[in-house]
Protein backbone atom coordinates (compact mmCIF):
# COMPACT_ATOMS: atom_id res chain seq x y z
CA UNK A 1 0.00 0.00 0.00
CA UNK A 2 2.93 2.28 0.69
CA UNK A 3 3.87 2.30 -2.97
CA UNK A 4 0.37 3.53 -3.93
CA UNK A 5 0.64 6.23 -1.27
CA UNK A 6 4.00 7.34 -2.71
CA UNK A 7 2.69 7.31 -6.30
CA UNK A 8 -0.44 9.21 -5.23
CA UNK A 9 1.59 11.90 -3.47
CA UNK A 10 3.92 12.19 -6.46
CA UNK A 11 0.99 12.65 -8.86
CA UNK A 12 -0.71 15.24 -6.61
CA UNK A 13 2.53 17.18 -6.08
CA UNK A 14 3.39 17.11 -9.78
CA UNK A 15 -0.09 18.37 -10.63
CA UNK A 16 0.15 21.17 -8.05
CA UNK A 17 3.66 22.15 -9.19
CA UNK A 18 2.67 22.17 -12.85
CA UNK A 19 -0.35 24.31 -12.11
CA UNK A 20 1.76 26.80 -10.13
CA UNK A 21 4.27 26.90 -12.99
CA UNK A 22 1.46 27.65 -15.46
CA UNK A 23 0.30 30.53 -13.24
CA UNK A 24 3.91 31.75 -13.07
CA UNK A 25 4.23 31.63 -16.87
CA UNK A 26 0.98 33.59 -17.16
CA UNK A 27 2.49 36.25 -14.88
CA UNK A 28 5.63 36.32 -17.06
CA UNK A 29 3.54 36.96 -20.19
CA UNK A 30 1.73 39.76 -18.38
CA UNK A 31 4.91 41.51 -17.22
CA UNK A 32 6.66 41.02 -20.58
CA UNK A 33 4.17 43.43 -22.08
CA UNK A 34 4.70 46.13 -19.45
CA UNK A 35 7.46 48.68 -20.07
CA UNK A 36 9.97 49.94 -19.04
CA UNK A 37 12.32 47.24 -20.26
CA UNK A 38 15.63 46.97 -18.46
CA UNK A 39 17.91 47.02 -21.49
CA UNK A 40 21.13 47.12 -19.44
CA UNK A 41 20.13 44.02 -17.52
CA UNK A 42 18.96 42.28 -20.70
CA UNK A 43 22.31 43.04 -22.35
CA UNK A 44 24.18 41.77 -19.29
CA UNK A 45 22.27 38.47 -19.39
CA UNK A 46 22.71 38.14 -23.15
CA UNK A 47 26.44 38.42 -22.54
CA UNK A 48 26.29 35.71 -19.83
CA UNK A 49 23.96 33.34 -21.66
CA UNK A 50 25.03 34.06 -25.21
CA UNK A 51 28.55 35.37 -25.63
CA UNK A 52 30.08 33.46 -22.72
CA UNK A 53 28.56 30.22 -24.06
CA UNK A 54 29.92 30.44 -27.60
CA UNK A 55 32.93 28.21 -26.97
CA UNK A 56 31.13 25.50 -25.01
CA UNK A 57 28.18 25.40 -27.44
CA UNK A 58 30.56 25.30 -30.43
CA UNK A 59 32.60 22.51 -28.89
CA UNK A 60 29.50 20.45 -28.04
CA UNK A 61 27.84 20.83 -31.42
CA UNK A 62 31.06 20.38 -33.39
CA UNK A 63 31.55 17.04 -31.64
CA UNK A 64 27.89 16.11 -32.13
CA UNK A 65 28.17 16.95 -35.85
CA UNK A 66 31.27 14.78 -36.12
CA UNK A 67 29.55 11.84 -34.39
CA UNK A 68 26.48 12.10 -36.63
CA UNK A 69 28.78 12.37 -39.67
CA UNK A 70 30.66 9.21 -38.71
CA UNK A 71 27.50 7.22 -38.02
CA UNK A 72 25.66 8.33 -41.15
CA UNK A 73 28.59 7.69 -43.47
CA UNK A 74 29.07 4.31 -41.84
CA UNK A 75 25.42 3.30 -42.39
CA UNK A 76 24.96 4.91 -45.80
CA UNK A 77 28.12 3.33 -47.11
CA UNK A 78 26.25 0.01 -46.94
CA UNK A 79 23.79 1.46 -49.46
CA UNK A 80 26.48 3.19 -51.46
CA UNK A 81 24.93 6.54 -50.57
CA UNK A 82 27.57 7.98 -48.29
CA UNK A 83 27.52 11.35 -50.05
CA UNK A 84 23.99 11.82 -48.68
CA UNK A 85 25.50 11.98 -45.21
CA UNK A 86 25.95 15.72 -45.77
CA UNK A 87 22.22 16.22 -46.09
CA UNK A 88 21.61 13.91 -43.13
CA UNK A 89 24.00 15.81 -40.91
CA UNK A 90 22.65 19.22 -41.89
CA UNK A 91 18.97 18.29 -41.55
CA UNK A 92 19.38 16.47 -38.23
CA UNK A 93 21.56 19.26 -36.87
CA UNK A 94 19.28 22.11 -37.86
CA UNK A 95 15.99 20.41 -36.94
CA UNK A 96 16.98 18.56 -33.77
CA UNK A 97 20.52 18.43 -32.53
CA UNK A 98 21.49 22.10 -32.69
CA UNK A 99 18.50 23.35 -30.63
CA UNK A 100 18.49 20.38 -28.23
CA UNK A 101 22.24 20.19 -27.59
CA UNK A 102 22.41 23.99 -27.21
CA UNK A 103 19.51 23.88 -24.76
CA UNK A 104 21.06 21.09 -22.70
CA UNK A 105 24.41 22.89 -22.55
CA UNK A 106 22.66 26.12 -21.50
CA UNK A 107 20.60 24.34 -18.84
CA UNK A 108 23.81 23.04 -17.31
CA UNK A 109 25.66 26.33 -17.64
CA UNK A 110 23.04 29.06 -17.18
CA UNK A 111 19.79 27.45 -16.03
CA UNK A 112 21.46 25.97 -12.97
CA UNK A 113 23.13 29.28 -12.12
CA UNK A 114 19.81 31.15 -12.51
CA UNK A 115 18.17 28.83 -9.97
CA UNK A 116 21.14 28.96 -7.61
CA UNK A 117 21.44 32.78 -7.80
CA UNK A 118 17.75 33.45 -7.28
CA UNK A 119 17.46 30.63 -4.74
CA UNK A 120 20.26 31.98 -2.58
CA UNK A 121 18.68 35.44 -2.78
CA UNK A 122 15.43 33.84 -1.60
CA UNK A 123 16.92 32.08 1.42
CA UNK A 124 18.84 35.19 2.50
CA UNK A 125 15.64 37.30 2.35
CA UNK A 126 16.94 39.42 -0.54
CA UNK A 127 13.82 38.59 -2.54
CA UNK A 128 11.64 39.66 0.40
CA UNK A 129 13.71 42.84 0.67
CA UNK A 130 13.03 43.58 -2.98
CA UNK A 131 9.31 43.15 -2.41
CA UNK A 132 9.35 45.43 0.62
CA UNK A 133 10.86 48.09 -1.63
CA UNK A 134 7.86 47.81 -3.94
CA UNK A 135 9.83 46.03 -6.65
CA UNK A 136 8.41 42.88 -8.17
CA UNK A 137 11.14 40.18 -8.15
CA UNK A 138 9.50 38.66 -11.20
CA UNK A 139 9.85 41.90 -13.08
CA UNK A 140 13.36 42.69 -11.87
CA UNK A 141 14.96 39.24 -11.90
CA UNK A 142 12.94 37.04 -14.24
CA UNK A 143 11.78 39.22 -17.15
CA UNK A 144 15.29 40.42 -18.21
CA UNK A 145 16.51 36.80 -18.13
CA UNK A 146 13.53 35.71 -20.24
CA UNK A 147 14.20 38.39 -22.89
CA UNK A 148 17.91 37.57 -22.89
CA UNK A 149 17.20 33.85 -23.30
CA UNK A 150 14.73 34.21 -26.16
CA UNK A 151 17.37 36.25 -27.98
CA UNK A 152 20.48 34.24 -27.03
CA UNK A 153 19.10 30.71 -27.48
CA UNK A 154 18.13 31.14 -31.16
CA UNK A 155 21.37 33.01 -31.88
CA UNK A 156 23.46 30.25 -30.33
CA UNK A 157 21.39 27.62 -32.12
CA UNK A 158 22.11 29.31 -35.45
CA UNK A 159 25.81 29.20 -34.59
CA UNK A 160 25.45 25.57 -33.48
CA UNK A 161 23.96 24.72 -36.89
CA UNK A 162 26.97 26.07 -38.73
CA UNK A 163 29.53 24.55 -36.37
CA UNK A 164 27.72 21.18 -36.23
CA UNK A 165 27.48 20.94 -40.00
CA UNK A 166 31.17 21.81 -40.22
CA UNK A 167 31.92 19.06 -37.66
CA UNK A 168 29.97 16.59 -39.79
CA UNK A 169 31.90 17.72 -42.87
CA UNK A 170 35.27 17.27 -41.16
CA UNK A 171 34.40 13.75 -39.94
CA UNK A 172 32.83 12.67 -43.24
CA UNK A 173 35.36 14.15 -45.63
CA UNK A 174 38.64 13.98 -43.74
CA UNK A 175 38.07 10.91 -41.56
CA UNK A 176 35.69 8.78 -43.64
CA UNK A 177 37.06 9.98 -47.00
CA UNK A 178 33.70 10.98 -48.53
CA UNK A 179 33.96 13.08 -51.68
CA UNK A 180 33.81 16.70 -50.54
CA UNK A 181 32.06 18.10 -53.61
CA UNK A 182 29.26 15.52 -53.65
CA UNK A 183 28.91 15.77 -49.89
CA UNK A 184 28.37 19.55 -50.09
CA UNK A 185 26.12 19.36 -53.17
CA UNK A 186 23.70 16.87 -51.58
CA UNK A 187 23.68 18.93 -48.43
CA UNK A 188 22.74 22.18 -50.20
CA UNK A 189 20.22 20.36 -52.39
CA UNK A 190 18.29 18.71 -49.57
CA UNK A 191 18.47 21.31 -46.82
CA UNK A 192 15.99 24.19 -47.09
CA UNK A 193 14.90 27.15 -45.01
CA UNK A 194 12.17 25.15 -43.23
CA UNK A 195 14.77 22.94 -41.59
CA UNK A 196 16.57 25.94 -40.17
CA UNK A 197 13.43 27.87 -39.21
CA UNK A 198 11.89 24.96 -37.27
CA UNK A 199 15.13 24.58 -35.30
CA UNK A 200 15.23 28.28 -34.49
CA UNK A 201 11.57 28.26 -33.38
CA UNK A 202 12.38 25.34 -31.09
CA UNK A 203 15.34 27.26 -29.63
CA UNK A 204 13.08 30.25 -28.96
CA UNK A 205 10.60 28.05 -27.07
CA UNK A 206 13.37 26.22 -25.19
CA UNK A 207 14.90 29.54 -24.11
CA UNK A 208 11.60 30.68 -22.65
CA UNK A 209 10.79 27.32 -21.05
CA UNK A 210 14.18 26.74 -19.44
CA UNK A 211 14.39 30.26 -18.02
CA UNK A 212 10.84 30.13 -16.67
CA UNK A 213 11.40 26.73 -15.01
CA UNK A 214 14.79 27.66 -13.54
CA UNK A 215 13.63 31.05 -12.22
CA UNK A 216 10.44 29.49 -10.83
CA UNK A 217 12.42 26.93 -8.86
CA UNK A 218 14.81 29.63 -7.65
CA UNK A 219 11.94 31.74 -6.36
CA UNK A 220 10.34 28.86 -4.48
CA UNK A 221 13.56 27.76 -2.77
CA UNK A 222 13.24 27.06 0.94
CA UNK A 223 15.81 26.31 3.61
CA UNK A 224 19.49 27.17 3.48
CA UNK A 225 22.29 25.93 1.25
CA UNK A 226 20.69 22.47 1.10
CA UNK A 227 17.48 24.02 -0.22
CA UNK A 228 19.40 25.89 -2.92
CA UNK A 229 21.11 22.66 -3.99
CA UNK A 230 17.84 20.75 -4.10
CA UNK A 231 16.10 23.49 -6.11
CA UNK A 232 18.96 23.62 -8.59
CA UNK A 233 18.92 19.86 -9.13
CA UNK A 234 15.13 19.87 -9.54
CA UNK A 235 15.28 22.78 -12.01
CA UNK A 236 17.94 21.08 -14.14
CA UNK A 237 16.10 17.74 -14.22
CA UNK A 238 12.69 19.28 -14.97
CA UNK A 239 14.11 21.63 -17.63
CA UNK A 240 15.89 18.78 -19.40
CA UNK A 241 12.84 16.53 -19.45
CA UNK A 242 10.59 19.45 -20.42
CA UNK A 243 12.61 20.45 -23.46
CA UNK A 244 12.60 16.87 -24.74
CA UNK A 245 8.81 16.65 -24.32
CA UNK A 246 8.39 20.10 -25.88
CA UNK A 247 10.66 19.04 -28.74
CA UNK A 248 8.50 16.00 -29.48
CA UNK A 249 5.29 18.06 -29.37
CA UNK A 250 6.71 20.77 -31.65
CA UNK A 251 8.13 18.23 -34.11
CA UNK A 252 4.73 16.51 -34.24
CA UNK A 253 2.97 19.84 -34.85
CA UNK A 254 5.44 20.93 -37.55
CA UNK A 255 5.17 17.63 -39.40
CA UNK A 256 1.44 16.97 -38.96
CA UNK A 257 -0.09 20.42 -39.27
CA UNK A 258 2.42 22.40 -41.29
CA UNK A 259 4.06 19.69 -43.37
CA UNK A 260 7.49 20.98 -42.40
CA UNK B 1 -3.50 59.95 21.43
CA UNK B 2 -2.08 60.44 17.93
CA UNK B 3 -3.69 59.17 14.77
CA UNK B 4 -3.48 55.46 14.00
CA UNK B 5 -1.20 54.67 11.05
CA UNK B 6 -1.34 50.85 11.17
CA UNK B 7 -4.22 48.80 12.49
CA UNK B 8 -4.09 45.03 12.87
CA UNK B 9 -7.46 43.37 13.35
CA UNK B 10 -7.78 39.81 14.59
CA UNK B 11 -4.96 38.46 12.41
CA UNK B 12 -4.52 34.70 12.30
CA UNK B 13 -1.58 32.99 10.58
CA UNK B 14 -0.63 29.31 10.54
CA UNK B 15 2.15 27.33 8.93
CA UNK B 16 0.84 23.85 8.12
CA UNK B 17 -0.57 22.71 11.47
CA UNK B 18 1.23 25.25 13.64
CA UNK B 19 -0.83 28.29 14.57
CA UNK B 20 1.61 31.17 15.02
CA UNK B 21 -0.74 34.14 15.29
CA UNK B 22 -4.14 33.29 16.73
CA UNK B 23 -5.86 36.67 16.68
CA UNK B 24 -3.54 39.66 16.87
CA UNK B 25 -5.06 43.08 17.47
CA UNK B 26 -2.77 46.08 17.47
CA UNK B 27 -2.92 49.79 16.77
CA UNK B 28 0.24 51.71 15.91
CA UNK B 29 0.24 55.43 16.60
CA UNK B 30 1.77 57.73 14.02
CA UNK B 31 5.13 59.23 14.94
CA UNK B 32 5.81 56.86 17.84
CA UNK B 33 8.25 54.03 18.47
CA UNK B 34 6.31 50.86 19.17
CA UNK B 35 8.34 47.86 20.24
CA UNK B 36 7.01 44.34 19.98
CA UNK B 37 8.55 41.97 22.49
CA UNK B 38 7.99 38.29 23.09
CA UNK B 39 9.70 34.94 23.26
CA UNK B 40 11.64 33.67 20.25
CA UNK B 41 9.41 31.87 17.75
CA UNK B 42 6.19 33.55 18.85
CA UNK B 43 5.60 35.11 15.44
CA UNK B 44 6.93 38.66 15.81
CA UNK B 45 8.68 38.62 12.42
CA UNK B 46 5.62 36.93 10.91
CA UNK B 47 3.51 39.83 12.18
CA UNK B 48 5.87 42.39 10.58
CA UNK B 49 5.85 40.49 7.28
CA UNK B 50 2.05 40.48 7.36
CA UNK B 51 2.02 44.23 8.00
CA UNK B 52 4.14 44.93 4.92
CA UNK B 53 2.21 42.38 2.86
CA UNK B 54 4.95 39.92 1.94
CA UNK B 55 2.93 37.34 3.87
CA UNK B 56 -0.84 37.03 3.81
CA UNK B 57 -2.76 36.25 6.99
CA UNK B 58 -5.16 33.30 6.99
CA UNK B 59 -7.82 35.63 8.34
CA UNK B 60 -8.08 39.11 9.80
CA UNK B 61 -7.37 42.54 8.38
CA UNK B 62 -4.44 44.94 8.35
CA UNK B 63 -4.88 48.61 7.51
CA UNK B 64 -2.34 51.25 6.54
CA UNK B 65 -4.22 54.43 7.35
CA UNK B 66 -7.55 53.77 5.61
CA UNK B 67 -6.29 51.28 3.03
CA UNK B 68 -6.71 47.60 3.76
CA UNK B 69 -3.36 45.98 2.96
CA UNK B 70 -4.76 42.47 3.30
CA UNK B 71 -7.26 43.10 0.50
CA UNK B 72 -4.62 44.31 -1.95
CA UNK B 73 -2.68 42.46 -4.60
CA UNK B 74 -0.16 43.28 -7.32
CA UNK B 75 0.47 46.89 -8.23
CA UNK B 76 -1.85 48.22 -5.52
CA UNK B 77 0.17 46.46 -2.84
CA UNK B 78 3.46 47.62 -4.33
CA UNK B 79 2.18 51.19 -4.18
CA UNK B 80 1.37 50.97 -0.45
CA UNK B 81 4.78 49.46 0.28
CA UNK B 82 6.37 52.70 -0.89
CA UNK B 83 5.24 54.11 2.46
CA UNK B 84 6.94 51.39 4.47
CA UNK B 85 10.64 50.71 5.02
CA UNK B 86 11.86 47.39 6.36
CA UNK B 87 15.12 46.55 8.06
CA UNK B 88 15.63 42.79 8.00
CA UNK B 89 17.26 40.85 10.80
CA UNK B 90 20.33 40.13 8.64
CA UNK B 91 19.91 43.38 6.67
CA UNK B 92 19.22 41.37 3.45
CA UNK B 93 21.50 43.59 1.37
CA UNK B 94 21.82 42.57 -2.27
CA UNK B 95 25.15 40.76 -2.25
CA UNK B 96 25.84 41.42 -5.94
CA UNK B 97 25.58 45.19 -5.47
CA UNK B 98 27.89 47.68 -3.76
CA UNK B 99 26.74 49.71 -0.77
CA UNK B 100 25.99 52.68 -3.03
CA UNK B 101 23.98 50.51 -5.42
CA UNK B 102 22.07 48.96 -2.54
CA UNK B 103 21.08 52.36 -1.17
CA UNK B 104 20.34 53.71 -4.65
CA UNK B 105 18.09 50.74 -5.44
CA UNK B 106 14.88 52.09 -3.87
CA UNK B 107 15.72 55.60 -5.08
CA UNK B 108 15.90 54.38 -8.67
CA UNK B 109 13.08 51.84 -8.50
CA UNK B 110 10.58 53.75 -6.38
CA UNK B 111 11.35 57.40 -7.04
CA UNK B 112 12.67 56.95 -10.57
CA UNK B 113 15.82 58.98 -9.89
CA UNK B 114 18.33 58.23 -12.63
CA UNK B 115 20.67 61.21 -12.50
CA UNK B 116 23.97 59.88 -11.15
CA UNK B 117 24.94 63.14 -9.40
CA UNK B 118 21.63 63.22 -7.53
CA UNK B 119 21.94 59.58 -6.52
CA UNK B 120 25.52 60.12 -5.36
CA UNK B 121 24.50 63.08 -3.25
CA UNK B 122 21.63 61.20 -1.62
CA UNK B 123 23.77 58.12 -0.91
CA UNK B 124 26.47 60.30 0.69
CA UNK B 125 23.87 62.00 2.86
CA UNK B 126 22.44 58.68 4.02
CA UNK B 127 25.90 57.27 4.73
CA UNK B 128 26.65 60.35 6.82
CA UNK B 129 23.40 59.81 8.72
CA UNK B 130 24.37 56.24 9.61
CA UNK B 131 27.91 57.44 10.38
CA UNK B 132 29.60 55.29 7.76
CA UNK B 133 30.93 57.76 5.18
CA UNK B 134 33.17 56.56 2.36
CA UNK B 135 32.01 52.94 2.07
CA UNK B 136 30.08 53.44 -1.18
CA UNK B 137 32.14 50.99 -3.19
CA UNK B 138 32.32 48.18 -0.68
CA UNK B 139 30.32 44.99 -1.14
CA UNK B 140 28.14 43.64 1.71
CA UNK B 141 30.55 40.72 2.19
CA UNK B 142 33.26 43.24 3.14
CA UNK B 143 31.16 44.75 5.95
CA UNK B 144 30.74 43.70 9.58
CA UNK B 145 27.32 42.69 10.93
CA UNK B 146 26.75 46.11 12.51
CA UNK B 147 27.77 47.94 9.35
CA UNK B 148 25.46 45.78 7.25
CA UNK B 149 22.54 46.60 9.55
CA UNK B 150 23.28 50.30 9.32
CA UNK B 151 23.50 50.15 5.53
CA UNK B 152 20.23 48.18 5.58
CA UNK B 153 18.73 51.01 7.60
CA UNK B 154 20.01 53.61 5.14
CA UNK B 155 18.36 51.64 2.33
CA UNK B 156 15.13 51.26 4.30
CA UNK B 157 14.79 55.00 4.90
CA UNK B 158 16.18 56.17 1.54
CA UNK B 159 12.79 57.01 0.08
CA UNK B 160 11.62 58.60 3.33
CA UNK B 161 8.81 56.18 4.12
CA UNK B 162 6.17 56.99 6.70
CA UNK B 163 6.86 53.86 8.74
CA UNK B 164 10.01 51.82 9.26
CA UNK B 165 9.79 48.23 10.47
CA UNK B 166 12.85 46.92 12.32
CA UNK B 167 13.22 43.16 12.68
CA UNK B 168 15.53 42.56 15.64
CA UNK B 169 17.91 45.37 14.71
CA UNK B 170 20.35 44.76 17.57
CA UNK B 171 20.40 40.96 17.73
CA UNK B 172 23.92 39.58 17.45
CA UNK B 173 25.62 42.92 18.01
CA UNK B 174 27.87 43.90 20.89
CA UNK B 175 26.37 46.38 23.40
CA UNK B 176 28.17 49.39 21.94
CA UNK B 177 27.03 48.65 18.38
CA UNK B 178 23.55 47.85 19.67
CA UNK B 179 23.46 51.24 21.37
CA UNK B 180 24.50 52.97 18.14
CA UNK B 181 21.67 51.22 16.26
CA UNK B 182 19.23 52.24 18.99
CA UNK B 183 20.35 55.84 18.63
CA UNK B 184 19.82 55.61 14.90
CA UNK B 185 16.27 54.35 15.44
CA UNK B 186 15.66 57.30 17.72
CA UNK B 187 17.15 59.65 15.12
CA UNK B 188 14.92 58.18 12.41
CA UNK B 189 11.90 58.66 14.65
CA UNK B 190 12.60 62.09 16.08
CA UNK B 191 14.58 63.86 13.34
CA UNK B 192 12.97 62.28 10.28
CA UNK B 193 9.49 61.94 11.81
CA UNK B 194 9.06 58.32 10.83
CA UNK B 195 6.88 55.93 12.77
CA UNK B 196 8.96 52.98 13.98
CA UNK B 197 7.83 49.45 14.74
CA UNK B 198 10.66 47.53 16.33
CA UNK B 199 10.94 43.86 17.21
CA UNK B 200 13.43 43.47 19.98
CA UNK B 201 14.77 41.12 22.59
CA UNK B 202 16.76 43.93 24.14
CA UNK B 203 14.43 44.81 27.02
CA UNK B 204 16.67 47.46 28.55
CA UNK B 205 16.84 49.36 25.28
CA UNK B 206 13.12 48.88 24.74
CA UNK B 207 12.37 50.58 28.03
CA UNK B 208 14.70 53.44 27.17
CA UNK B 209 13.42 54.21 23.69
CA UNK B 210 9.92 52.83 23.13
CA UNK B 211 6.82 54.96 23.41
CA UNK B 212 4.64 51.85 23.42
CA UNK B 213 5.33 48.21 24.12
CA UNK B 214 3.33 45.31 22.72
CA UNK B 215 3.84 41.89 24.29
CA UNK B 216 3.14 39.01 21.92
CA UNK B 217 2.48 35.74 23.67
CA UNK B 218 0.71 32.58 22.55
CA UNK B 219 -0.33 34.16 19.27
CA UNK B 220 -1.98 37.28 20.65
CA UNK B 221 -0.97 40.69 21.97
CA UNK B 222 -1.40 40.21 25.70
CA UNK B 223 -0.16 43.61 26.78
CA UNK B 224 -0.07 46.97 25.03
CA UNK B 225 0.92 50.16 26.78
CA UNK B 226 3.70 52.50 27.80
CA UNK B 227 6.95 51.24 29.38
CA UNK B 228 5.73 52.52 32.75
CA UNK B 229 2.51 50.54 32.37
CA UNK B 230 4.51 47.47 31.35
CA UNK B 231 6.50 47.68 34.59
CA UNK B 232 3.26 47.73 36.57
CA UNK B 233 1.62 44.95 34.53
CA UNK B 234 0.34 41.93 36.42
CA UNK B 235 0.77 39.59 33.43
CA UNK B 236 2.84 36.77 34.89
CA UNK B 237 4.90 35.98 31.77
CA UNK B 238 5.53 39.64 30.96
CA UNK B 239 6.64 40.24 34.56
CA UNK B 240 9.02 37.30 34.29
CA UNK B 241 10.22 38.53 30.90
CA UNK B 242 11.03 41.96 32.33
CA UNK B 243 12.47 40.83 35.66
CA UNK B 244 14.79 38.30 33.98
CA UNK B 245 16.10 41.01 31.68
CA UNK B 246 16.90 43.37 34.55
CA UNK B 247 18.08 40.78 37.08
CA UNK B 248 21.60 41.61 38.27
CA UNK B 249 24.35 39.03 37.86
CA UNK B 250 24.54 36.61 40.70
CA UNK B 251 27.76 36.93 42.69
CA UNK B 252 29.30 34.56 45.17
Amino acid sequence: MKIFDTIGKFVVNTYKDTWKLIVFVKEIFKWMLVPPYRFNQIAEHIEKIGIQSIIIVSLSTFTTGMIIGLQLVNIMRLLGAQTFAGAGVAISMSREFAPVITAIVLIAKNGSSMTAEIGSMKVTEQIDAMETMAVSPLRYLVIPRIFASIIAFPALTALANVVGVFGGYVASVYVMQVNAVFYSKTMFFWVDADDIVTGIIKAFVFGFLITAICCYHGLKTKGGAKGVGESTTRAVVISTVSILIADYIMTYIFITFFGL
Amino acid sequence: MGSIIVKVENVVKSFKDVKVLTGVNLEIEEGKITTIIGKSGTGKSVLLKNIIGIMKPDSGKIFFKDSEITAMTGIELLAVRKNIGYLFQDAALFDFMTVAENISFPLVEQLGIEKQSELKEKVEKLLDLIELPGIENKFPSELSGGMRKRVGLARAIAVEPKIVLFDEPTTGLDPILAESIDKLIEKVNKDLNMTCIVISHDIASTFRRADKIAFLYEGTIQFFGSPEEALKSKHAVLKQFISNSFRPLETE
